[in-house]
């Protein structure tokens, strides 16, 4: 195993990752819970932590690949926003304006469902049902859910982290 | 109705209902204590005589499902609770874990002893970060009081639960594509048999089941499966295969309506009580279109079908799928079917895992067609090839492994079949012609500048 100075994970994350093995009867069953310690720690999981995790759990890192592409979750070439929106698209959201929500917000912040803000504040990203169809449409924004949103609300959110709507 | 009290929901808006001391100041965790020193063939007993059926969209009788666990099987045996609720329209977990997890807990300990399990795992939507706080901090509380752990009040029986976390795929909450997912691989379906009760996670015997199935395990333990029977819609004599549909059930409301939320009544509500009598009828004034009757995989009742009750056997009557969640979307009279089954098949395209062709290939290209037809430039004899997608996938077809695909195909099969007119309309409204264009469609998939 690498030493700590030449690793890219942090102690910190390696030791949290080894806390979740002894739930397990096997290793690879860690995978996930380790992609979400790094998502968490670091808003991506590059590909020398897919690595990394693979030495821990003793696995070819084309196993963790494997297992982290096929959630279109995890982001690879460079680490999410400070705050990741999750606005839903789905049916009761969608009926009730959500996709114009989602429109509105985008165009606000001046980027495509996917993309980062240039000052890295904000990712926004579509979602499918939130299981929040009570509160249509809404939107998940790191662990807060945005109920009943509109395009004010969203305007708001926006401001909130700093970013100036443009004006339409 | 007038008689019917609440018990899943019955702690939900107290103050600190999440919390141990509020849960066992209204007699929670009794039954977990008695059942403790119970056999485990009575609990399952107790479970099979009360005709529960599972409650995350497959209705299989639950204590049945229990019995097919090998009986003498040394161990270890696996409890997996579906918690990844991702069907569109439904929420009825989320409300239960968030606001009373210590019953949703209360309900998985019970069913992991009858089971003979010593691990349970919570698969938990990466959505639900509420529902994983409160989860966690309720599991901390119940080793604090050591109601888990080793040795669980002396009786010899031991049990650990863990949460482990979903990252956005409507396919986790499949069973076996789960189970996959908990071992640490893609999380694709597995065919069956072997069913998980023989061979699940970890290629050993496993039970999954619903958040709201173990919910009702632990009423039942409470109050006994003649009360569970008490309620809902008894079995058809004339269908020796109809299970009955017994006990309270949670209904999830959303769409256009003036009061969504989650109703819980016995089974057997119809589409008009659950809009009218709960949810203030359709919204501003406006009349119903149609109505999803159970989570948007079940299809589509039109609006001469809102007498439908809302039990396992109701919507299958009506061409429907099924009751699957039980989560009704209302859609009114101003909303266009073609936008309608555009959004449902987008979710399907997005969410179809890949393993199966049929499935994989007939969800996008059913979006494909869609696009087109949105786009303006849909043929009438489309809807024949969207008609022939929805009969070529899925588990009844035969051609998939698992049954997400039924679930793209019933909207397309139940709007073409009960709302042809409207698509047809508007094809011939915009695409007069008929014109077939070779170059490139717009995409409605993201989001236009
Ligand atoms: C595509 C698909 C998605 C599913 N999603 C869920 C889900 O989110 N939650 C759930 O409890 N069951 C879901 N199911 C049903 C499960 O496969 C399984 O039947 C259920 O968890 C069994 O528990 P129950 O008997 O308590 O209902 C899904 C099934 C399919 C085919
Ligand atoms: S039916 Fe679809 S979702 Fe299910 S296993 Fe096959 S491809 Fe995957
Ligand atoms: S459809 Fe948006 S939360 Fe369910």
């Amino acid at each position: 195993m690498a030493t700590a100075q030449e690793r890219f994970l942090s102690d910190e994350i390696v030791d949290e990752i080894k806390s979740y093995i002894p739930r397990y009867p096997s290793l690879q069953a860690v995978t996930l819970p380790a992609l979400h310690i790094v998502n968490r720690h670091l808003r991506y999981v590059p590909m020398q932590a897919v690595i990394e995790i693979a030495e821990i759990l003793e696995l070819a890192p084309a196993q963790v690949q494997d297992t982290l592409t096929f959630y279109g979750f995890f982001k690879q070439d460079k680490p999410h926003g400070q705050v990741r929106a999750w606005v839903c698209r789905s049916m009761s959201c969608a009926i009730r304006g959500g996709e114009a929500v989602l429109d509105h917000m985008c165009h606000q912040a001046g980027i495509h469902p996917g993309e980062t803000t240039a000052d890295g504040k904000l990712t926004v990203e579509y979602a499918e049902c939130l299981g929040a169809c009570d509160f249509a449409p809404c939107m998940l924004a790191g662990d807060d859910l945005h109920k009943n949103l509109d395009k004010n609300k969203a305007d708001i959110f926006l401001d909130d982290l700093g970013i100036k709507a443009k004006k339409s | 109705m007038a008689e019917f009290e609440p018990v899943l929901l019955a702690n939900i808006n107290r103050p600190n209902s999440f919390t141990r001391k509020e849960y066992e100041a209204t007699g929670g965790y009794q039954s977990w204590k008695k059942v403790l020193s119970m056999d485990r063939n009575d609990v399952i007993d107790i479970v099979k005589s009360s005709n529960l059926r599972g409650r995350g969209g497959a209705g299989f009788p639950t204590g049945l499902k229990w019995t097919f666990l090998p009986k003498d099987h040394p161990g270890p045996i696996y409890f997996c609770l579906n918690a990844d609720e991702s069907e569109p329209g439904t929420f009825n977990n989320r409300i239960l874990m968030e606001q009373d997890p210590h019953q949703v807990l209360e309900g998985l300990m019970i069913s992991s002893y009858a089971t003979r399990t010593s691990t349970a795992y919570i698969y938990l939507r990466y959505e639900y970060p509420g529902c994983n706080k409160r989860l966690q901090d309720a599991i901390d509380e119940c080793y604090a009081a050591g109601y888990l752990g080793d040795n669980i009040q002396g009786s010899g029986y031991s049990l650990n639960i863990y949460i482990h976390q979903g990252a956005a795929a409507y396919i986790c909450g499949e069973e076996t594509g789960l189970i996959e997912s908990i071992e640490g691989k893609r999380a694709w379906p597995r065919i069956k048999p072997p069913f998980p009760a023989i061979e699940g996670v970890f290629r050993k015997p496993t039970v999954v089941n619903n958040v709201e199935t173990v919910a009702c395990v632990k009423h039942i333990l409470d109050r006994g499966a003649d009360w569970f029977k008490s309620m809902g819609v008894p079995a058809d004599p004339n269908n020796p295969r109809d299970a009955g549909s017994y006990g309270p059930k949670l209904y999830c409301l959303s769409g256009h309506v003036e009061k969504p939320g989650c109703y819980e009544a016995p089974l057997g509500l119809t589409a008009r009580q659950l809009i009218e009598d709960f949810g203030g009828g359709c919204w501003k004034g406006r009349s119903v279109k149609a109505v999803i009757p159970g989570g948007i995989s079940m299809g589509l009742l039109g609006p001469d079908e809102l007498d439908c009750p809302l039990d396992f056997a109701g919507p299958g009557k009506y061409g429907c799928l099924g009751l699957g969640t039980a989560a009704a979307v209302v859609i009114d009279d101003q909303t266009s079917i073609v936008d309608f089954l555009h959004n449902s098949a987008r979710f399907f395209a997005h969410e179809s895992c890949g393993q199966c062709t049929p499935c994989r290939e007939g969800t996008s290209w059913a979006l494909k067609m869609l696009n087109r037809i949105k786009a303006g430039r849909g043929r009438l004899k489309d809807l024949d090839l969207l008609a022939e997608i929805g009969d070529t996938i899925g588990i009844i077809p035969g051609t998939t492994i698992c049954g997400l695909s039924d679930g793209a195909a019933w909207p397309i099969k139940n709007a073409i079949k009960k709302f042809r007119g409207e698509f047809e309309h508007y094809i011939k409204r915009t695409n007069p012609d008929g014109y077939m264009v070779t170059d490139p469609v717009p995409v409605f998939e993201t989001t236009a500048h």
